[in-house]
């Protein structure tokens, strides 16, 4: 059954790495308003993540494919017991997806507003509820001894998990303004870093807020792995710090790095803490689920396993080399000539 | 009818939102391959023409993708939003085709359809047409992942029950990726969405010939639409005609409900109805028009074979092969006829209609035509479009429908799968708002897609003015948002 601890380790990559990646995306969507000032500048904004939303958004289904082939039984509990939470992000990434695609279809003024409003609130749902839902994870939901949940839409919503939500929602929205200010230029970059330098001190003191806590519980719960999620913990934090002064200090690059980095580590802490459940009960203590008990046979997760070591590596080659062809900012200027040739 | 029960809820919410799904992904699949042969054939022979065509069925193709995409997330979720138990007992097998898909087609894809639209500056011009064939290639290996998973619940195979009989265990990943109806139903589905997507490039091209628009473009564009459906078809009978076989030998029960066959029927007997006057009950029928020998064809490529009818197979299930399930189903395994009868006729009707339709396009279109091509043909041709994705559209309507009563063929019903945490009014919250947001959608669409449509390609630069704008187009992004 060793697999599957290693198993517990790639589904956690993989939902890294779709926050670190989607992360900046809800929070370029999250930030139209306050940094795109006329359509020229929300383009600007948008076209930032143009080439790359749809590779990002990629992350999460495949996470999800893997949860569900690695760990049929916490995919299942998962999915029918945050059904509305999810319900709700599904809504949220169709009606965000498809603004993308269709708000320059039109020259109206109304049609624009209209898929802006889309964006904003399609980026700030989702920012927000994976926060809700990877919190009550770590934290433990109502399961029966059939490993159903036996909650509702209210137990999802306590304390710890809408500080997470809050805090998802915060650092999605700051890495996501750091982007923009590292990837336009003009009037939108120079707002941009000034929105992050107010919206980062929030971040800190939020996200610094929703780390003691789960540290804390992690040592009270007296999950095996409590001294790492303390020092994963301390990590992000001295990231975020080190990011809120990159980019008062106009070095929106290292900005936007130490913000990645983060998340990462951010994301990881609550891994940490998890292990080894995969669910915690927090009634039935028979319902819980554990990496041992909800995983796929050693067969399954064999074959998966040489499928992940073959393909990670070059899946993080080709997009990191998508990145690297479309490094140039987004300037004012290209968007005014698009502008002008489209129509 | 209990409005709030949760397995009819989410059976309608599955259905809608895989046939939803299902409207974008034949025109990825094969509008792909066609971006990739136009970008082909214009970095070979440097014609205009080729650029600008592929940058016109380029933005029908980019409008269709954004909707297959976030639809697609919503297939994935809802395995373990509406259907955990089904998830518990099948995630062991039927996870790990996802996931390679995830993995080795869908990152690939995704990845590469961005650096093509975005790319065109940006990248060696090489590279960019590598782009978006890696992108279709991807799209392909997609199908198949899918086909695959899929195929375990027509037939599963490569798996033994665990010891405590809770869940499906995978013993023989090949068996599963080679599983017969998953080979047989790979090269059904490409050839179908090339039906679907040489539909619409004869429906487009029609109509701006019709209206003498980028005439030279717009012929172009047809005579690949004709050529494309009536090569299409033929894929999509041989390998249609293998799926039935395998069909036949997997799920006979299916076969049987095709045809709306009680009794088991052997030669001249074993005959294929065209149409089918039944009383409104459906257990027996008042008119019908039929070929003979036809069905034992089909089944056996015999004259003289046997074909089950359901009346039989039932008895067979009842006693010997799944007793287990006799008292759960008061002993009838058969899904809905009225469904599969006419599915499986508007299928074939339609693909036949159309390649038909190919052949006189074709005949009507030729270089030695001595009259014009009348109005009403291009008309006629218009309705290439919704025809063909009306036919793809049945024929999975067909497949699924045809599996029930089973979620996994002989090891789980439907009714078992069913999540049994999620209560029905939430299924229902789910159902109402997934149909608003998709009708909404759909309309937006339809109109988007209708818009570029008719709009057409850049026009080509005539002999006088060899590209006006400052910008060469083959220098600009296909969409910039």
């Amino acid at each position: 059954m060793d697999l599957a601890y290693l198993w517990f380790f790639i589904v956690g990559f993989l939902f890294v790495g779709y926050f670190v990646l989607d992360g900046f995306d809800f929070g370029v969507g999250m930030s139209l308003p306050f940094l795109g000032k006329d359509d020229i500048g929300r383009r600007q904004i948008i076209n930032t993540i143009g080439p790359v939303w749809d590779l990002n958004e990629t992350w999460v289904i495949v996470a999800g494919a893997c949860l569900f082939a690695a760990f049929p039984e916490w995919y299942a509990t998962l999915f029918s017991g945050f059904y509305l939470p999810l319900l709700l992000i599904l809504l949220a990434l169709i009606a965000r997806g498809v603004s993308f695609e269709y708000r320059h279809q039109r020259d109206s003024l109304r049609w624009k507003r209209g898929f802006d409003t889309m964006i904003v609130v399609g980026s700030a749902v989702p920012a927000l509820l994976w926060g809700v839902a990877v919190a009550n994870i770590v934290q433990g939901v109502p399961l029966d001894a059939d490993h159903e949940f036996t909650g509702s839409l209210l137990t999802l919503l306590n304390p710890y998990g809408l500080l997470g939500g809050l805090t998802t929602l915060l650092l999605f929205f700051t890495h996501g303004v750091y982007f923009v200010a590292l990837k336009t230029d003009g009037q939108v970059a120079a707002d941009a870093r000034r929105l992050a330098g107010r919206a980062g001190l929030l971040t800190v003191v939020v996200a610094a807020a929703f780390l003691v806590w789960t540290v804390g519980m992690a040592f009270g719960e007296g999950r095996d792995l409590a001294l790492v999620t303390a020092v994963l913990a301390a990590v992000a934090a001295v990231l975020l710090i080190a990011s809120w002064i990159s980019n008062a200090r106009g070095r929106e690059g290292w900005a936007f790095g130490f913000g990645a980095f983060t998340i990462v580590t951010a994301v990881l802490a609550v891994w940490f803490a998890l292990f080894p459940y995969v669910m915690p009960s927090t009634t039935d203590p028979a319902g819980a689920l554990t990496i041992e008990n909800a995983s796929s046979t050693d067969y399954t997760l064999t074959i998966m396993s040489w499928a992940a070591l073959v393909f990670l590596p070059l899946v993080l080659a080709y997009q990191g080399w998508t990145y690297w062809v479309f490094r140039k900012r987004i300037s004012r200027t290209r968007i005014e000539r698009a502008a002008a040739t489209a129509h | 009818m209990d409005l709030l029960d949760p397995l009819l809820l989410a059976r309608w919410q599955f259905g809608l939102t895989t046939l939803y799904h299902f409207l974008f992904v034949p025109l990825t699949l094969g509008m792909a391959l066609t971006v990739a042969i136009f970008q082909t054939a214009w970095f070979r022979t440097g014609n205009a023409k080729w650029l600008h065509l592929t940058r016109f069925f380029g933005k029908i193709f980019l409008i269709n993708f954004a909707m297959g995409v976030v639809t697609g997330i919503v297939q994935e979720f809802q395995f373990g939003m509406n259907w955990s138990a089904y998830s518990r007992f099948v995630g062991d097998v039927f996870g790990a085709p996802l996931a390679f898909e995830g993995l080795m087609a869908f990152f690939f894809e995704a990845t590469f359809i961005g650096l093509w639209i975005f790319g065109w500056d940006k990248l060696p011009r090489a590279l960019h047409l590598a782009s978006i064939w890696i992108a279709t290639i991807g799209a392909w290996f997609s199908a198949y992942f899918i086909l695959a998973a899929n195929a375990f619940m027509q037939n599963p195979v490569g798996y033994q029950m665990a010891e405590d009989g809770s869940r499906a265990e995978m013993t023989d990943f090949l068996a599963v990726l080679t599983n017969p109806v998953a080979v047989a139903a790979l090269p059904h589905t490409l050839f179908a969405a090339f039906m679907m997507t040489a539909g619409v490039i004869i429906s487009v091209s029609a109509w701006h010939l019709l209206r003498r628009r980028n005439v030279e473009m717009m012929r172009s564009s047809l005579r690949y639409g004709l050529w494309g459906m009536i090569v299409a078809f033929a894929g999509v009978a041989i390998s249609g005609d293998q799926l039935g076989l395998v069909m036949v030998a997997t799920q006979p029960m299916k076969m049987a409900a095709a045809e709306a066959m009680f009794n088991s029927a052997c030669g001249a007997d074993a005959s294929f109805s065209i149409f089918t006057l039944g009383t409104p009950d459906g257990s027996s029928e008042l008119f019908s028009i039929r070929i003979p020998y036809l069905l034992s064809f089909l089944s056996t490529h015999t004259l003289d074979g046997c074909v089950e009818g359901i009346n039989d197979l039932n008895m067979q299930y009842t006693a010997e092969l799944f007793p287990q399930f006799a008292d759960q189903l008061d002993g009838n395994f058969a899904p809905i006829l009225w469904v599969t009868y006419w599915s499986f006729r508007w299928m074939i009707g339609l693909g036949g209609v159309a390649a038909l339709t190919a052949v006189v396009g074709l005949w009507l279109t030729r270089k030695k035509a001595r009259r014009e091509v009348p109005a009403w043909a291009w008309k006629l041709a218009i309705w290439a479009w919704p025809a063909s994705l009306f036919a793809i559209l049945v024929g999975w309507i067909f497949t699924e429908m045809g599996r029930q009563p089973w979620i996994v063929f002989g090891l789980m019903l439907t009714e078992d799968g069913v999540s049994p945490s999620v209560p029905g009014w939430t299924v229902l919250i789910s159902l109402v708002a997934f149909t608003l947001i998709y009708a909404i959608l759909a309309v937006v669409e339809v109109g988007l897609i209708v818009k570029t449509a008719q709009k057409g390609p850049d026009p080509l630069p005539g002999p006088d003015d060899p590209d006006a704008g400052d910008v060469p187009l083959d220098q600009t992004p296909t969409t910039v948002y």
